[in-house]
């Protein structure tokens, strides 16, 4: 038995491997690696400086953009950040003021600073923030940007974020960063299960519905206004799972079709016209297709058993990844968007598949995989090679991945210190943060944009 | 060998041959011709007639008869001998047929009359513990268990079904919710589908037994509501059911 086990998990190790070397090979170079996780390539290394007060009353709120900036740097994936500790003791508030070689030599041993000064008076909040190449003391900045706003945390940590993502966009290529994307989740702090929204970093977690019976399933439209969820809700005379949709932009839940049995899953097409959901309605649970206007319901599927949880391809808006039981254990299909040339996606090993979920470029799909005996653990497959790299081990119960907008990043849920909580981590399984810590929550969902 | 077979099909044949003997010798000779018979006497004959055929219940009915060629008449039950011809007045409790047997030296006659009672309307019910129908849908209804993973009616979940449908056959007013229960193993949304079909299953199963389909809803509700919060085979047995829910 322990042989076998160490036979498996070496041979998840060479999996690992060799779709890492896979990855890595300019043939199969994906805008998920090119940009993502950095193998092979060397980060950029990026020190950043004490943001400077202007006046002795605006110290904390300095620290707040200092350190909200310095966070979405590290977990950026693609950046290098130079400990504090390393960092010389005078920080810069203005370019003029800015010594590069200081910063350029051991052990701060920067290539690029970033740095500014923030005032605060009355009500008018003024940052000011650049980032300079620190090995060329001729140049001129890389960045300078000049932010304005109420002197609130919410805004300082907005603007944060905000110079962060210009960050990673301008050393990633002019792939944007997350700092200023949000997760939709599922809490039971108010004593029922309803969605919530929290910053990608896990400040500012706040309820979007109160709907006080089971709301599961948040799903981002991709422009971001809308969420499309799982509610209870009357229908016929009887309360039944149903499809629900909120506004981001009224905050307000928006009336959706209903119909009997059991509706849930929505997931949206890539351009926001469409969803899919499952729905009992005929009687055994299969996919539906219907306009987010209402109209022109479609049933998808035909088979005997759960056909649920569908993932719509965002880059192809053809392929449907699904989970079905139709073999027994509920596993992974691929069709097309009209229901046809369903495919099963055969693993190496029998178990429980569920929650497929796109990479943005789609091509990787992760999921949760629960092998015979196992956990559940969180999985990414190439579905044009089919090779899969194990993201989590020995670490609770792990499911419903859900990708970041940069593809560098997933969000999931995990019962690893005992109660069930939101995560994220690299793509490739590393550097994972817990967001949320009171009560229990689960099945998060990564906004677009 | 052979010799020995040969033996036992001769002394077969002889036993058979006796056995026909026999059996020709048991065949009785045809009858007689009767001698002529002297004149018969004539049959009796009678007639019962009620003065209603339906009565409700403390009702008197009269039942009047004639005969002829009878020696001895008999209207049963309760009346016993009675006179050739004449009438008597009767008040069944129940529902009764009357019958009227002649005799006489030509042989036997008779003939019934079927009286019908109503029972009277039922007295006033004597007035019910107000939960009753509560507590009796919570007693004669039970649940149906599954294996885990599994959304076929065990043979425990026959029995209780057998049950579950007989109460609601003699209740037709009742409506029922049908629960689809999941325990906490699986996923969130996959069990959403799995307590629907474990619903759908156990409404299929009564309507084989004769409870009407439009009295019966089915929801699923997943995981989210577990009947028992640990993490123990036996909290995860009690999760995992088709549970009723009185919808009136």
């Amino acid at each position: 038995m322990a042989l076998r086990t160490a036979s498996r998990r070496l041979q998840s190790y060479l999996l690992l491997a060799s779709l890492l070397f896979l990855l890595a090979s300019p043939a199969a170079a994906q805008d998920w690696f090119r940009t993502g996780t950095g193998l092979g390539v060397e980060k950029p290394r990026v020190a950043v400086a004490e943001s400077a007060p202007r006046s002795p009353s605006s110290q904390p709120l300095a620290q707040i953009f200092t350190d909200v900036l310095r966070a979405d740097l590290e977990y950026a994936g693609t950046i290098e950040v130079v400990s504090k500790s390393m960092n010389p003791l005078q920080s810069p508030s203005v370019p003029a003021e800015l010594k590069h070689a200081e910063w350029n030599a051991p052990p701060a041993a920067a290539h690029l600073l970033a740095f500014g000064n923030l005032s605060a008076s009355g009500n008018d909040l003024v940052i000011e923030a650049w980032l300079s190449d620190v090995r060329n003391a001729q140049a001129q900045p890389v960045l300078g940007k000049r932010y304005r706003g109420e002197v609130t945390d919410a805004q300082i940590r907005r603007f944060a974020h905000q110079f962060a993502d210009e960050i990673v966009s301008r050393l990633s290529g002019g792939m944007p960063g997350v700092a200023g994307t949000q997760i939709a989740f599922v809490s039971t702090r108010t004593g029922t299960k309803e969605i919530w929204a929290m910053d990608y970093d896990g400040s500012n977690q706040r309820p979007l519905t109160s709907l006080r019976t089971i709301s599961l399933t948040p799903r981002w439209s991709p422009d971001g206004t809308r969420i499309a969820f799982t509610c209870y809700g009357p229908a016929g005379g009887v309360t039944s799972a149903q499809i629900c949709l909120y506004s981001m932009e009224t905050a307000k839940p928006m009336a959706f079709m209903r119909y009997k049995g059991t509706n849930s899953s929505p997931a949206w097409s890539p351009d926001g016209s469409k969803l899919m959901f499952m729905s009992s309605m005929h009687g055994d649970p299969e996919l539906f297709m219907i306009d987010v206007t209402g109209g022109n319901l479609r049933r998808i599927t035909y088979s005997a058993g759960v056909d649920t949880s569908p993932a719509w391809n965002p880059k192809t808006g053809q392929q449907i990844a699904f989970v079905s039981d139709r073999g027994g254990l509920p596993n992974l299909y691929l069709m097309n968007a009209d229901g046809s040339s369903v495919e099963k996606l055969e693993l190496p090993d029998m178990g429980y598949v569920i929650d497929p979920a796109w990479a943005p470029n789609g091509q990787l799909l992760a999921f949760s995989w629960r092998r015979p005996n196992g956990n559940y653990d969180l999985y990414v497959m190439d579905t044009a090679t089919r090779q899969i790299v194990e993201l989590t081990r020995d670490a609770g119960r792990n499911e419903r991945p859900s990708w970041a907008p940069d593809g560098r990043h997933i969000v999931f849920e995990s019962t690893r210190t005992g109660t069930r909580q939101i995560w994220t981590m690299l793509a490739d399984g590393t550097q994972a943060r817990q967001l949320t810590f009171e009560g229990h929550n689960e099945s998060p969902n990564w906004s677009p944009h | 060998m052979r010799s020995r077979s040969k033996y036992a099909l001769l002394c077969l044949m002889v036993l058979m041959l006796f056995a026909g003997a026999c059996r020709k010798e048991v065949v009785a000779p045809p009858p007689a011709t009767p001698p002529p018979a002297p004149p018969a006497p004539a049959r009796p004959t009678v007639t019962l007639q009620a003065s209603q055929t339906f009565i409700q219940r403390g009702d008197g009915v009269t039942l009047s008869w004639s005969s002829t060629n009878a020696t001895e008449l008999t209207l049963a039950p309760e009346v016993g001998r009675v006179s050739p011809e004449g009438s008597t007045r009767v008040t069944p409790a129940d529902s009764m047929t009357y019958t009227i047997t002649a005799a006489g030296p030509g042989g036997t006659a008779d003939m019934s009359v079927r009286i019908t009672v109503a029972a009277p309307p039922p007295p006033p019910p004597p007035p019910a513990p107000k939960a009753t129908i509560e507590e009796l849908f919570r007693t004669n209804v039970l649940d149906a268990f599954f294996d885990y993973d599994k959304f076929d009616i065990r043979p425990d979940g026959r029995d209780a079904l057998a049950r579950t449908a007989e109460f609601l056959r003699a209740h037709p007013q009742i409506r029922v919710v049908i629960e689809g229960h999941c325990d906490e193993r699986g996923s969130t949304e996959y069990n959403l589908g799995l307590g629907e079909r474990r619903a759908q299953t156990v409404r299929q199963f009564l309507i084989s037994l004769g409870v009407s389909a439009d009295r019966m809803d089915t929801v699923s509700l997943g995981k989210e509501r577990p009947f028992c919060t640990q993490s123990s085979e036996d909290c995860w047995q009690q999760n995992r059911r088709g549970h009723f829910v009185m919808a009136r």
